[in-house]
Parts: structure tokens; sequence; C-alpha cells
């Protein structure tokens, strides 16, 4: 195995792990915000202990996302020396910052995980908020990093050698604010519908269980809204893409030669020998329509670089294929459900009971969508992955887009296989054990019955 | 431009490195003491220190982060440099730090089974140890001047392993553990509300005091062969008198108040210790900040992008000081008076 694709794949294997945990990361100090808002609205005990509960599984995740993260900041320097010298001072700034929003969010974690008998109520939920708003602006930064070795702006190139830098110029690279956007409702919709999945499932065996029914609705309530805006976020990054890195989008479509009236291919088999794109559906005109919403804009194709800068089509085609179909179904997932709760919420407004929340009760009622939500639980990280693997592979063979090739970065140090044997073991053995222990609390949950819960004591916030 | 730009933010980065050690440091000693407990409370002096590190040790670990992201934005070259050279040292501390904090998520959210909670404790313990040996190791190697372009062969072993394997890497990264594991003991003399648990550890900051003293004489007896810029600047400098004065001096208050119990002093005492030792390496290599090759001036980064930073810092800054004043007075506010 060349240095190259060691390095590659190491750093590869590091981010799909740690893109799960940043992820939830984001997501999850909403959830447990809401479910504690709740509880200090209502009383209803059993949202606290929700809340409560989702912390501790936040906790969890936060300390492995926190340690997957310190290692993918070494990373950079450990595989890829090459492009730091060059990118420090260009894009350091969106890591500084990040580094102040994890900090942040760090200490308002501490915080809120062993601070709920020492703080007031008030002041607790707000430590919650600022871990959620932190924790997003960590991830925003990051992607924003990200964005720049995508369109990379803020300096010149002169005679071979990188002057005028601006990092704010870099910050504000074309790609920022879609990939920005994309990847926040990615953490969403990806977290909100999984544990929306978890919770489903819980009610296919029990559908009476209250607590089960609250958990379901936050999570919809956090990543439906989010599921159902992806496809037009996902239409403002494609469309960008398609501006800045035509060869990517030519990847990503599969399209080898450059045409007018471009066709949507879907699905096929990228046969690399002859080039052409076998047993694919094409519809007319989509691809134009879908990349510059006009159905005959010229469309560039694979052809119009030397085949030595195409990316691997086959991987970025179908990486990419995979993330629209399951975006494409937890959207409908997610429509399904919001109509088929809101119908529910208002069928109990005309009657006087409406805190028991007529649209949890339909949604549990209804076992065809409950199998629906169910389905959805690991999709979003899928796709998440699947979107990554996108944007990454159908950059090569270049780190920094057409400025720095991958390979000019690597490390000259010799024997790279060891290392990333080592940390695919790790990670593989960690998964594992997050697998293991998210499994045990989530058997442990606690078994409210309809008809009991509303005879338990309402407890206060202190 | 203001040519003591490049120092100001080496400076920071410093000062970062500084707040990790004197925070992250005692968080890895409290896994030494961890690993180490022994005698009729070995029960209760986990607990204690799982206690004492649960709400902090993210937010303590983030101090490391932050060095690293100023190193890479401000002294690119640096980054790099470090990177290529230090690949095994650091890979094998990031093993150590990703089974640190996992296993003690694992202990602290796991579940309630007894066995298993042990077993993450064992990990956590162990790379507890291991992981501040290889950063000293690390550190070593940059003060012994053997990490550069020019330092680089096509010999494996030389380029890539004896920059820290030697024999003053080993005393760096034994002297580090050591100054980590005084720092825990005498912080958790404070923590402790009992007794004869306080004891235990006012009897263990002593012996790592001891232990902090040896492993730094035989460092600095070592480092004459190595790295004799640091050693020189130590022993040579026109400040160093003042600040072997000033070292000697915190040492023997630590030890003095932790004889008469004065829990803060000895706290305060010990902190500054450990940070004086830090600024003594990071002085004595000025104006270098990886010798030989890079100065501080000749490794920064353009005009711009270090005052970016710096503006970033005092942004950040203006959030993260209050919010750690917070953090610390929630759960680290409970000294009692007589302690004093």
């Amino acid at each position: 195995m060349s240095s190259l694709l060691a390095a590659r794949s190491q750093m590869g294997i590091s981010l799909a792990f740690h893109i799960v945990f940043a992820l939830v990361g984001m997501a999850m100090p909403v959830l447990m915000v809401v479910a504690e808002r709740r509880w200090h609205v209502t009383g209803d005990e059993i949202y606290h202990e929700l809340a409560q509960r989702w912390a501790k599984g936040t906790a969890i995740l936060f300390a492995v996302g926190a340690v997957s993260g310190t290692v993918l900041s070494f990373e950079l320097g450990l595989l890829w020396p090459g492009f730091m010298r060059v990118a420090g001072p260009i894009i350091g700034m969106p890591f500084s910052l990040e580094g102040f929003a994890f900090f942040t969010e760090a200490i308002f974690l501490g915080i809120y995980l062993y601070g709920w008998d020492r703080i007031s109520p008030r002041a607790h939920l707000a430590a919650g908020v600022a871990v959620a708003v932190s924790g997003v602006a960590s991830g925003i930064f990051v992607v924003i990093a990200n964005a720049w070795m995508n369109t990379p702006a803020g300096f010149v190139i002169d005679a071979g050698r990188i002057t005028d830098i601006d990092p704010l110029a870099a910050m504000a690279n074309p790609a920022a604010l879609s990939q920005a956007i994309h990847m926040t409702l990615a953490a969403y919709a990806a977290t909100g519908l999984a544990v929306a999945g978890i919770h489903a499932s819980l009610l296919l065996k029990d559908s009476a269980n209250v607590f089960h029914r609250r958990a379901l609705v936050i999570a919809l309530l956090v990543g439906g809204p989010a599921a159902v805006l992806q496809p037009l976020s996902g239409d403002l990054a494609a469309r960008q893409v398609a501006r800045y890195q035509p060869t990517k989008l030519a990847a990503m479509e599969a399209l080898f030669r450059t045409e007018r009236d471009a066709p949507l291919v879907l699905g096929g088999w990228p046969d690399m020998r002859i080039p052409t794109t076998r047993y694919a559906i094409r519809i007319p005109y989509g691809l134009s329509l879908l990349a510059f919403h006009d159905p005959h804009a010229v469309v560039r194709g694979l052809d119009a670089v030397q085949r030595a800068d195409w990316p691997n089509v086959p991987a970025v085609h179908w990486s990419f294929q995979l993330m629209v179909g399951l975006g494409t179904y937890m959207a409908l997932v997610a429509l399904w459900a919001g109509w088929v709760g809101w119908k529910g919420e208002r069928g109990t407004r005309s009657a006087e009971r409406r805190s028991e929340n007529g649209g949890g009760a339909a949604i549990a009622g209804h076992r065809l969508l409950l199998h629906a939500i169910t389905l959805v639980t690991p999709m979003g990280f899928v796709a998440t992955e699947a979107g990554w693997m996108t944007t990454e592979l159908g950059r090569q063979p270049w780190v920094i887009y057409g400025v720095l090739r991958t390979a000019d970065a690597v490390t000259p140090m010799p024997g790279l296989v060891a290392p990333l044997i080592v940390f695919t073991l790790l990670y593989c053995f960690l998964g594992v054990i997050v697998a293991l222990l998210l499994y045990r609390q989530i058997l442990h949950s606690p078994n409210v019955p309809e008809s009991l819960w509303k005879f338990m004591t309402p407890g206060q916030p202190r | 431009m203001n040519p003591m730009l490049p120092d100001v933010l080496a400076g920071i980065v410093i000062v970062s490195l500084n707040a990790y050690v004197l925070l992250a440091g005692a968080d890895f000693g409290g896994g030494v003491w961890d690993l180490l407990a022994t005698g009729p409370r070995k029960e209760s002096q986990r607990h204690l220190i799982a206690e004492a590190i649960g709400p902090v040790w993210e937010a303590n670990h983030v101090w490391l982060i932050l060095a690293l992201v100023l190193l890479f934005t401000c002294f690119p070259p640096v980054f790099a440099q470090l990177g290529i050279q230090l690949h095994i040292p650091f890979v094998l501390a990031l093993i150590g730090i990703v089974l640190r904090g996992s296993a003690f998520a694992f202990r602290s959210y796991g579940g309630e089974r007894d066995d298993a909670q042990r077993r993450w404790g064992r990990v956590f313990a162990i790379a507890s140890v291991g992981t501040p040996l290889l950063l000293g190791a690390a550190l070593g190697a940059v003060a012994s001047g053997k990490i550069g372009p020019a330092e680089m062969s096509d010999r494996f072993w030389t380029t890539y392993v004896s920059p820290w394997l030697n024999p003053f890497g080993v005393a760096v990264g034994i002297f580090t553990l050591a100054c980590f594991a005084f720092l825990a003991a005498v912080y958790l003399t404070l923590e402790a509300e009992d007794a004869a648990l306080r004891d235990d550890f006012r009897r263990r900051a002593m012996g790592a005091q001891l232990a902090v003293i040896a492993s730094g004489v035989i460092a600095l007896a070592l480092s004459g062969g190595v790295a004799p810029a640091v050693q020189q600047g130590l022993l040579g400098a026109p400040w160093a008198t003042a600040l072997h004065i000033l070292g000697g001096g915190t040492a023997l208050v630590s030890v003095g108040a932790l004889w008469r119990r004065r829990w803060v002093v000895a706290r305060i005492a010990a902190a500054s210790e450990v940070s004086l030792i830090l600024w003594g390496w990071a002085l004595g290599q000025y104006p270098f900040i990886l010798p030989p090759d890079f100065t501080i001036d000749g490794a920064a980064a353009p005009t711009f992008t270090l005052e970016l930073v710096l503006g970033a810092l005092a942004l950040g800054g203006a959030v993260l000081f209050p919010s750690l004043y917070y953090l610390f007075r929630i759960f680290k506010a409970k000294a009692p008076a007589s302690a004093l």
C-alpha cells in the first residue's frame, strides 16, 4: 500500500468515525433542551427523565467525539504536513474560532451534566442552550475550512509562491455558506430522525408507552423540518458545485462528455474503459435544469480535464446517488409524520385534553408510519457519510482544489500502514463499545403506560 | 508591522500549554493516583478523583487543541515539522488520549455493573500514565534541537525515533509525569472533605514533589549532552538565577504548606512551581520556537494572519474566560476558609 493511500485511508476512517459523533454533538443538545423546557412548562416528570437520559447518551458520545476530534487536529500535521504548511496561515482562522466554540461547548456541557442540583433550573436550561449553540458554531467553522479546500480563496499565487493572504476572504469562500447549511441540516435530520426511529421501534412493541411517545414527538420536531429542508439546501449546494467544481459535479453525475441539454443520470454503472455510464435511467434535460435552472445549459463533463485529474468516478457517483436516495426517503417520511401528527393534534385540540399530546398519540397509533420511521434510524448517518465521501473523493486528486495535489501534501514518514491499522482497530473497538452502551441504555427505558402516567406525581422543577 | 507580534503569539501558545499542564495535567495525574490507589481508603480515593475530574476534564482538554490550532495557524512550518518527525510519539499519545477520554466517559455513564466500571477505570489509569510520558518525550525532542528539516536523514531511526527515544527524552517524560502527579495530589488535598483522605493525598504530594526534584535534576544533567542551548539558557542567562530562586522558592513553599496543611497555599505554590518550569524551558530556547532551524520570527505566518488571530483570541477570550470562571465557580468553589 502506498503512503498516499494509507494516509488517505486513515484520514477517511478518522473522519468517518468522528462525523457521527460530530452530528450527534450538534443536534442532541437541542433534543435535551426541548425536553427540559417542556418539563419546566408542564411539570411532567417524564420530560425530566427524558432530558436526563438524553444528556447521559450525549455525554458518552461527546466524550468520544472530543477525543476523535483531537486525533483529527493532530492528523492534519501527522499525515498532511505539506497541506498545513500552505493552508495553516490561510485557513487556521476558522480552526481557531472552532477552538473557542468547542471550548464553550465543553464548559457548558460539564455544567449541564453535573449541574442538575447545583444551579437554578433556568441557568441549567441556559447552559443547555449554550451547548446547542456552540456545538453548531463549532461544526460550521470546521465545515468552512473544508469548503475552502473545495473552493480556495483569499490568496494569490505569484510564480508558484502564495502571497496576499487574506484569512477573512478565505472564510468567505464560495462554498462556505451552502456547505455549512447542508451540514447543519444534516446533523439535525440524521440525529433527530435516528432518535425518532429508535423510539418508533420501541412503540411498535409497546404503543401505549408515554415515555416513548414524548420522545418520538420531540425527536420528530427536531429532525423532521431539517429533513424536509435538506433537499432544498442540496439544490443550493449542487448549483454551487456545478459552478465552482465542475469536475466534481461531472463525477457525481457520471457525466463523461460535456453536453448541452444534459440529462439527469440515475443509478447505472460508470464503465471506465469506454468510458460511459451503462444501464442508467436518464431524465432528459434533468441535469442542466438542476445544475443551472436552465434545461438547455451546457454542463461540463469529465472530458474537460485530463484523465489524470479525474476523481474515482464510480465511487463519487454511487455515494452521491446513495445520499440523494436516502435523503429523499427521509424527507418523505418526515412529511408523512408531520401530516399524521398535525391531523392528530387538530383532533384533540377541540377536545379539552390538549396536554395529552394528540399528535404523539396519532403517530404512535399509526403502525405503518412507525415502521417507516424505524427504517429511517441509520439513514441520516449513512447519507451524511455518503455525502462526505462525495465531496471528499470528488475533490481528488486535489487536497486544495486546483492548487495543491493530495500526493504532494502527504508526510515523508514511512510505514503509514501501521498507524492506519492501529486507528482502524481502535475505532472499531470504540464503535462497538459505544453501540453496546447506548443499546443497554435504551433497553432500560422506563415503562410508563398510558393509563398510568396521569397518576404520577408531577415533579416540579426546583 | 509590530515586530513583537510573533513573540506575543508564541507567548500565547505557551500560555495555553501552561493552562493545559496545570489543568489537564492534573487530570492525567488523577489517573496516576487512580492506578496507585492503595490502603483502606482505596475506593474513596478513586471516587474523589472521578468527582474532581468529571465536570472539568473536557474543558481542560481543549487547551491542548487551542495550543495546536494556534501553532498551525501562526507557525505552520513548525507544526508540519513536528507532525513529520514526532509522528510516532504523537500517534501513541493520541491512542492514550482516545482511550483515556472514552474510558472515563464509559465508566461515568456506562451503567451500574461494577466489574465493567473497574475495567474502564483500569484503562483510564494506564492511559493516564502513558500519555504524559510520550508528550514529555516529544517536548524533550523539541528542546534538544533534533527536530528540523536539516536534522532529517535517510535513516529512519535517527530521523523519526532517536530524537525522542533517548535518555534525555525518557527523563523529560518521567519528569512530566511526576509534575502531573504532583499537581493532582496537591489539588486533591483541597478537594477532599475527609481528613484521612486529605492526608492520603498529602503524603502522595510530598512523595511526588521528591520525584519531581529527582527527575528534574536528572533531566537537567542529561540535557548538557543533547540540549546545550536550553541548558545554557537555564544555567547561564541573566534571568536564570531569578528563575532558579523563584522555582526553588515555590518548591519549598509548597512542601512547607503541605507540611502545615495550608492546602490553598500549597495549591498556588505547586501550580507556580510547574509553570515556572515550563516557562524556563520556553525562555531557555528563545528566540527559537523549534531549535535549531526555526526562530519565532522565521516561522511566523504573515502579519495579517497574526493580527486576525489576535483579534479572534480577544473575541474568544471574552466568551471563554467568563464561562471558565462560571464552570470553576460552580464545581470548585467549596474550599473551606480553614484551609488557608
